[in-house]
C-alpha cells in the first residue's frame, strides 16, 4: 500500500528538519510548490494594488494641465516605483506563481528539482521587494526612471539614497529570479512524467522552460549593470563618470540586453497561459502545436537581437540602426504566427465564454494592438516622432497589460478552481472582464493620441495650450474604471474563499494533467506518476472517441496509463506503480534563514556598512547547513 | 445569456470604435502645437510618409486580425452544452502562409524604411545654418559658431535653409525634439549628435526635452521661430549687440543691482562685467516670447515673480532663491525687460 | 514508521526524462548564466579598452611574467581536480584528499598571487576609481578572484567531509560538479588573461 513516509531524520540537533505540516511556521518552512505558488500568487497581488495605487496618483495629477496636486519630485518617484513595481514585483512573480503550482502537475511531478531552492527563491524575492520600498520609511524613494540611466544615476546628479535602494532591492530580486530560472529549467528538462516527450508537454510547460532560459540568460547582465553602477556610487568607479570618460550608452546597452528579453519574460507566461485556455473553452486542440513551439522559441532566441530598438535616438548610427530594425521587424513574424492559432484554436470549435475565456481572448484581442503599434516604433524614422511619447506607453500597456495581465487574470480564473476547489463567481467575474476590458481601452487607447499629439512620457505636468487636456482627462477615467474593476474582482475573491461553489476536480474538461488532481490536489500531486502515450494526454483519455494526433496506433493504445484516472488522486487506490513509499521532500530553515542573511546584507550597504558581513555570515551558514542537513529520500 | 454576452460585446465594441473615430478627428486638427503629424519640414515629411505607409497597412492588419477574431467568437459560440467540434490539430499550409504573408508586410514597411534611416542620418552638405545645442539641466543652450551668437531656450532659422544642430550635453542625457521640423536626438554627455532639418514654413514651433532627466525633465522647454531670411538676419544682428546699457529709471537701478548680486555668478550679460556660464545667456533676455525654458510667458510680473523666488515655479532647478526683497526683484526685472 | 537514524546522506538517484543527473544539469544551467556575466564585465572591458586617459594604463603596469606564474598555477589547478575526481570515482579516498588539497592549494596560489599583484597596483597609483581602466580592471578581475575564492571554500568544504569519512565512491558526483565549476573559472581566465594581459592595445 501507497504510504507517505514520515520523516526518518532526526527531530534534535541543529540540523534536524522541521516537521509541522501546519500554522504560519510550516508556511515559514515550506518547500512545497504548491505553497511557495500560493506565497508568489498572493505577494503579487498585493503589490498589483500597490503599483495600482501609484498610477491612480499619476493619472489623477495628469487629470487637467497645470496641475499642483503632485508635485515633480513625487511624480517622479511614482513612475519610477509603478514601473519597477509592475515589472518585478507583480508581473513576475504572478507568473512564477503558476509557474510553482501547475508546472510540477502538468508534466506529472511530485514537486521541482529542487524544492528548497523554490522556497529560497521566494523568500529571496520577498526580501528584495521590501529593501526596495524602504526608502520609503526614509523619504528617499527611487526617482530616477524604472529603467535608471546612466548618468542621471552618477552620484554627482543624483546623491540622494533613493537609487541605491533600487539598485539593492533590484540585485536581490534578481537573485531570486536566477533562482527560479533555474530551478524551473532543471525540472522541467528531468522531472517530467515517462512518456512525456518535450513535444507532448503542455504549451503552458513550454513557455515555462523558455521564460527560464531567457531569465538564467538575460539576468547576469543586468546584474553587471547593477554592479556597475554600485560600484560607481559606492566605490567611486567610473563605468558610467562621464568627466572620467565612462560612457553613459554602456548602462543603455547593459541595461536592454536584459530588459528586453526581460518583457519576452514578461508576456511569455501570460501567452502560455492563453494557449491553455483557449483549446479547452474551445474544446478543441490547440491549433498548430508544433508551430506554437517553434515560435515561442524563436521569439525567445530573437529576443536577444533586438535590444538596440529602445536606444534608436542615441545616435547609434544607420549600419547598426538598420540592423536593429531588421530584427525587431522580424521577431514580429512569430508572435503573428502564434495570434493567429489562437483565433484557429476557437474556430471550428464551440467557444464557451466563461471569464477565464473572456481574459483570454481580450489577450488576443488588445496584445495584436499592441504589437502593430509596436511595429511603428520598428522603423527608426518614425521612433524619432514616437519614442518618449505616450505613443510608447500606449505601446507598453497593450501589450503588459492588455497582454500579460489579462493573460495572468485569465489564469487566476482558469487555475484558482484548483488551487482553492472553489469556482470564482461568474457573474461577477464577467462584470470584472468588462469592466477591466473598457477602463483599459479607455486608458490607454486615447494614449496613442496624445503620444501623436507629441506629449512626452514621464513628465509630471504640462501646458493648457498643448491640447492634451481632452485626452488625459479620459484616460483618467479610463484608469478609476481600472480601479473599479479591481474591487470587483477582490470582492469576487473573497467571496469566494469564503463560500464559493465547490470545483471539483476538471471543472471544464481539461485537456492537460493537472485537471486529473483532486482540487486542490493531494500535497504529493499523484498517487502513482503518470505514464502517458500522448498530448493533452488526460483529455484523450477521457475521449477515446476523439483520438489523438500522436497516439500510436493498435488495440490498448492509452493515452494515459489507466491506474491514472484517479478519481480523488489518493493513495490506497489499489495501483501501485510505484517502486514503495511516495516520499516528499522535508521542510527546511535554511532557504528561510538564508533569504534573511540576503535581506541583512542588503540592510548593511543601505543603512550601516558592518551588517554586510553579519548577513553574510547568515548567508554562509545558511548554505552549510542547507547543504549538510540531513536529505530525506 | 447569450443576448447578455452579445449586448456586452457590442457596447465594448462600440466604445472602442467610438474611441477610435474621436480620436481619427485628431488628425485634422493640426493647431496641437506639438503634433508630430503635421509636417514642416523635409525631414519630417520623410518620416510622416513613412508613418502613413505603416499606419495604414497596420489599420488593414488590425481590422483583418480582429475581424477574425470577432467572427471566429460569434460563430462557434457554444450552442448546446454537449456539442463536440472536430478535434483539428492544425494546418501546415496555413502556417506557411501566416508565415511567409507577414514576412512579406515587413518588408514592405522595411524597403522604404532603410532607405529613410540613412537620409535622415547623413547631414547634407547645403546645411548653411550651423548650431550647437548644448542641453543643461533644464535649459536649453543654443550658440550659432559662425554667426557669434549665443541664447537659450528660444532659437531662430532662416525659413528654406537647411540646419544642421549640433547636441551636446552639459551634465545627463536629454533629447532634443521639436515635433513639426523633425524626430528627436537624444543629448548625450561625451558625445555629439546630430540633427538636421529644412524648415518648409514660417512660424513658432515647441518642443520639449523627451529624455527624463531629472527633477525638472518636465519643464525644460524649446521654441523655434522660422522666419524670412531678412527677419533672421535683423535677429543675429541683435543679438551679436552688446547688452543695452540703460541709462535712467528701475532699468538702470536694477542694471546696477545686478552687478552687485550673486546673478553674476551664473549669467552672462555681454557688454558687461557678468561673463558666468552656468545659467542661461541673458543678453537679450528681454526680447524672448517665455522664461524659464519656456513654461513662463515672458512678462514683468512672471518675470518679476521669477527671479523673486525661482523654486516656487520650477521645484529643484538650478537657479536658488536669492532672498530678494519684491523691490529688488522689481527692478532686476525690469533691467532684464530692458535687455531686448 | 518514524525511527531514528543518523543523518543520511543523499545518494539516490531518482529516474529523469534525460537520464543525466539533475543537479549536473544545474550546473551546467548556472554556468551558462555565469557566461553571460563574465560576458558583460569583459563586454565592459573591451567597451573601455585602449580609453583611458590616467596613467598608470595597462601597458605601463602589467607584469605579464609574474601573472603568468599565477595563471599557471591556476591551470595545474584543473589538472589536480581531474585527479581528484578520478581518484574518488575509483574509491581512492586518500588520494582525493591529496588531490583536493592540492587543487584548493594552487587556487591560494593564484588568489594571494592577485592579492599581491593588486597591492603593487595600488601602490603605482591604479585603484578602482583612479581611472576607467583601474574600474573595469578590478571590477572583472576582482569578481573572478571572488568566483575562484568561493571554488576554494567549497574544495576545503570537502575535504573535511572527506577528511572525516563521509565522502565515497559513490558520492563522486559531488567532485564532479565542483570540478565542473572549478573548470569553468580556470577557462574564464584564461580569457580574461588573454583578452586583458596579453593582447596589446
Amino acid at each position: 500500500m501507497a504510504t507517505v513516509t514520515a520523516p526518518s531524520v532526526p527531530r534534535h540537533g541543529i540540523l534536524a528538519r522541521p516537521v509541522a505540516p501546519t500554522g504560519v511556521w510550516s508556511w515559514l518552512t515550506t518547500v512545497d510548490a504548491k505553497r511557495i505558488g500560493i506565497l508568489y500568487g498572493s505577494t503579487a497581488f498585493v503589490f498589483f494594488l500597490v503599483g495600482g495605487i501609484e498610477a491612480l496618483l499619476m493619472r489623477t495629477q495628469l487629470i487637467q494641465p497645470s496641475s499642483t496636486l503632485v508635485g515633480p519630485g513625487a511624480f517622479n518617484a511614482l513612475f519610477t516605483m509603478h514601473g519597477t513595481t509592475m515589472i518585478f514585483l507583480v508581473v513576475m512573480p504572478l507568473s512564477a506563481a503558476f509557474f510553482n503550482y501547475i508546472v510540477p502537475l502538468q508534466i506529472g511531478a511530485r514537486d521541482v528539482a529542487f524544492p528548497r531552492l523554490n522556497a529560497f527563491s521566494y523568500w529571496v524575492f520577498l526580501a528584495g521587494a521590501i529593501l526596495m520600498h524602504l526608502g520609503f520609511f526614509l523619504g528617499t524613494v527611487p526617482d530616477m526612471g524604472w529603467f535608471a540611466y546612466a548618468n542621471l544615476t552618477s552620484p554627482a546628479f543624483s546623491p540622494s539614497r533613493g537609487v541605491d535602494f533600487w539598485v539593492v532591492g533590484l540585485q536581490v530580486l534578481g537573485v531570486a529570479s536566477m533562482a527560479a530560472g533555474l530551478n524551473f529549467l532543471v525540472t522541467i528538462i528531468q522531472l517530467r512524467a515517462p512518456g512525456m516527450s518535450l513535444m507532448r508537454m503542455p504549451l503552458f510547460t513550454w513557455v515555462t522552460l523558455v521564460t527560464s532560459i531567457l531569465i538564467v540568460l538575460a539576468f547576469p547582465v543586468i546584474t553587471v549593470a547593477l554592479i556597475e553602477l554600485m560600484f560607481d556610487r559606492l566605490f567611486g568607479t567610473n563605468f558610467f563618470n562621464a568627466p572620467a570618460s565612462g560612457n553613459p550608452i554602456l548602462w543603455q546597452h547593459l541595461f536592454w540586453v536584459f530588459a528586453h528579453p526581460e518583457v519576452y519574460i514578461l508576456i511569455l507566461p501570460a501567452m502560455g497561459i492563453v494557449s491553455e485556455i483557449v483549446p479547452v473553452f474551445s474544446r478543441k486542440p490547440l491549433f498548430g502545436y508544433p508551430f506554437m513551439v517553434y515560435a515561442v522559441v524563436s521569439i525567445a532566441f530573437l529576443s536577444f537581437t533586438v535590444w538596440a530598438h529602445h536606444m534608436f535616438t542615441t545616435g547609434l548610427g544607420p549600419i547598426a540602426t538598420s540592423f536593429f530594425t531588421a530584427s525587431t521587424m522580424l521577431i514580429a513574424v512569430p508572435t503573428g504566427v502564434k495570434i493567429f492559432n489562437w483565433i484557429s484554436t476557437v474556430h471550428g470549435g464551440s467557444l464557451s465564454l466563461k471569464p477565464p475565456a473572456l481574459f483570454a481572448l481580450g489577450f488576443v484581442a488588445m496584445f495584436t494592438i499592441g504589437g502593430l503599434s509596436g511595429v511603428m516604433h520598428a522603423a527608426p524614422p518614425v521612433d524619432t516622432q514616437q519614442q518618449d511619447t505616450y505613443f510608447i506607453v500606449a505601446h507598453l500597456h497593450y501589450v503588459l497589460f492588455g497582454g500579460s495581465i489579462f493573460g495572468l487574470f485569465g489564469g487566476i480564473y482558469y487555475w484558482l478552481p484548483k488551487v482553492t476547489g472553489r469556482l470564482l463567481h461568474e457573474g461577477l467575474g464577467k462584470l470584472h472582464f468588462w469592466l477591466m476590458f473598457i477602463g483599459f481601452n479607455l486608458t490607454f487607447g486615447p494614449q496613442h493620441f496624445l503620444g501623436v499629439d507629441g506629449m512626452p512620457r514621464r513628465v509630471f505636468t504640462y501646458s493648457p495650450e498643448m491640447g492634451w487636456g481632452f485626452w488625459n482627462l479620459v484616460s483618467t477615467i479610463g484608469a478609476y474604471v481600472l480601479g473599479v474593476a479591481t474591487l470587483v474582482f477582490i470582492i469576487n475573491a473573497i467571496k469566494t474563499l469564503r463560500s464559493g461553489d465547490r470545483a471539483g476536480d476538471d471543472p471544464r474538461d481539461g485537456r492537460t494533467l493537472e485537471w486529473s488532481t483532486s482540487s486542490p490536489p493531494a500535497h504529493y500531486n499523484f498517487a502513482t506518476i503518470p505514464t502517458v502515450h500522448s498530448r493533452d494526454a488526460f483529455w484523450v483519455q477521457k475521449h477515446p472517441d476523439f483520438g489523438a494526433h500522436d497516439l500510436p496506433a493498435g488495440a490498448g493504445a492509452t493515452a494515459l496509463s489507466a491506474a491514472d484516472i484517479p478519481t480523488h488522486g489518493n493513495p490506497g487506490d489499489g495501483h501501485e506503480h510505484d517502486h514503495g513509499a511516495i516520499h516528499l521532500p522535508d521542510p527546511s530553515y535554511w532557504p528561510l534563514a538564508a533569504g534573511l542573511g540576503i535581506f541583512v546584507a542588503g540592510s548593511g550597504i543601505l543603512f550601516f556598512l558592518p551588517l554586510l558581513p553579519v548577513g553574510l555570515f547568515v548567508l554562509v551558514v545558511s548554505v552549510y547547513g542547507w547543504s549538510l542537513e540531513p536529505v530525506n529520500g | 445569456m447569450i443576448s447578455n454576452a452579445r449586448l456586452s460585446l457590442r457596447v465594448a465594441l462600440l466604445t472602442l470604435v467610438v474611441v477610435l473615430l474621436t480620436g481619427c478627428t485628431q488628425w485634422a486638427d493640426s493647431s496641437l502645437p506639438q503634433t508630430t503629424v503635421f509636417p514642416l519640414s523635409d525631414v519630417a515629411r520623410y518620416i510622416q510618409n513613412l508613418y502613413e505607409l505603416i499606419f495604414w497597412m497596420a489599420v488593414v492588419v488590425f481590422v483583418g486580425v480582429e475581424g477574425f477574431l470577432l467572427y471566429a467568437i460569434i460563430r462557434f459560440r457554444r450552442r448546446r452544452e454537449d456539442e463536440m467540434p472536430a478535434q483539428t490539430h492544425g494546418n501546415t499550409r496555413l502556417e506557411i502562409a501566416w508565415t511567409v504573408l507577414p514576412s512579406i508586410v515587413l518588408l514592405v514597411i522595411a524597403i522604404p524604411t532603410i532607405p529613410t534611416i540613412f537620409a535622415q542620418d547623413a547631414i547634407p552638405p547645403t546645411a548653411s545654418q550651423r548650431i550647437k545645442v548644448i542641453g543643461h539641466q533644464w535649459w536649453w543652450e543654443f550658440q550659432y559658431p559662425d554667426l557669434g551668437v549665443v541664447t537659450a531656450n528660444e532659437f531662430h532659422l532662416p525659413l528654406g535653409e537647411t540646419a544642421r544642430l549640433d547636441l551636446e550635453s552639459a551634465d545627463v542625457v536629454h533629447s532634443f525634439w521639436v515635433p513639426r521640423v523633425g524626430g528627436k536626438m537624444d543629448v548625450v554627455p561625451t558625445r555629439t549628435n546630430h540633427l538636421w532639418f529644412t524648415p518648409e514654413k514660417e512660424g513658432e514651433f515647441y518642443g520639449q526635452c523627451v529624455e527624463f532627466c531629472g527633477t525638472q525633465h518636465a519643464n525644460m522647454r524649446v521654441r523655434l521661430f522660422v522666419e524670412s531670411r531678412e527677419s533672421f538676419d535683423k535677429w543675429v544682428r541683435l543679438q551679436r549687440e552688446n547688452a543695452a546699457a540703460p541709462t535712467a529709471g528701475p532699468a538702470q537701478q536694477g542694471a546696477e543691482l545686478f552687478q552687485r548680486s550673486a546673478c553674476i555668478g551664473c549669467h552672462t550679460i555681454r557688454g558687461t562685467n557678468a561673463r558666468a556660464v552656468a545659467g542661461p545667456d541673458l543678453t537679450h533676455v528681454g526680447g524672448r516670447k517665455t522664461l524659464a525654458a519656456g513654461i513662463l510667458d515672458n512678462t514683468p510680473e512672471n518675470l518679476k515673480k521669477w527671479i523673486r523666488d525661482p523654486q516656487e515655479i520650477k521645484v529643484g532647478s538650478k537657479m536658488p532663491n536669492l532672498g530678494l526683497s519684491d523691490q529688488d526683484a522689481g527692478l532686476l526685472a525690469a533691467y532684464l525687460q530692458s535687455l531686448r | 514508521m518514524a525511527q531514528a537514524v543518523a543523518p543520511r546522506v543523499h545518494v539516490e538517484e531518482h529516474p529523469t526524462s534525460t537520464g543525466l543527473n539533475t543537479r549536473k544539469v544545474l550546473m551546467w544551467a548556472f554556468l551558462a548564466s555565469d557566461c553571460m556575466f563574465f560576458g558583460s564585465l569583459i563586454g565592459t572591458y573591451l567597451v573601455y579598452r585602449g580609453r583611458t586617459l590616467i596613467s598608470p594604463t595597462p601597458i605601463e603596469i602589467f607584469d605579464i611574467p609574474y601573472t603568468s606564474v599565477s595563471a599557471f598555477a591556476l591551470l595545474m589547478s584543473s589538472l589536480a581536480m581531474v585527479l581528484a575526481l578520478a581518484a574518488i570515482q575509483r574509491g581512492d579516498i586518500r588520494g582525493l584528499k591529496i588531490w583536493l588539497l592540492t587543487t584548493a592549494g594552487l587556487g591560494l596560489v593564484f588568489v594571494g598571487g592577485q592579492i599581491y599583484e593588486f597591492t603593487t597596483f595600488g601602490h603605482e597609483g591604479l585603484n578602482l576609481s583612479s581611472s576607467i581602466f583601474g574600474s573595469t580592471f578590478f571590477v572583472l578581475t576582482g569578481f573572478h578572484g571572488a568566483h575562484v575564492s568561493l571554488g576554494i571554500a567549497w574544495l576545503l568544504s570537502l575535504f573535511v567531509l572527506a577528511w572525516r569519512g563521509q565522502m565515497s565512491q559513490a558520492r563522486s558526483l559531488d567532485v564532479e560538479i565542483a570540478g565542473l565549476y572549478w573548470h569553468f573559472v580556470d577557462i574564464v581566465w584564461i580569457i580574461i588573461f588573454t583578452v586583458v594581459y596579453l593582447i596589446p592595445i
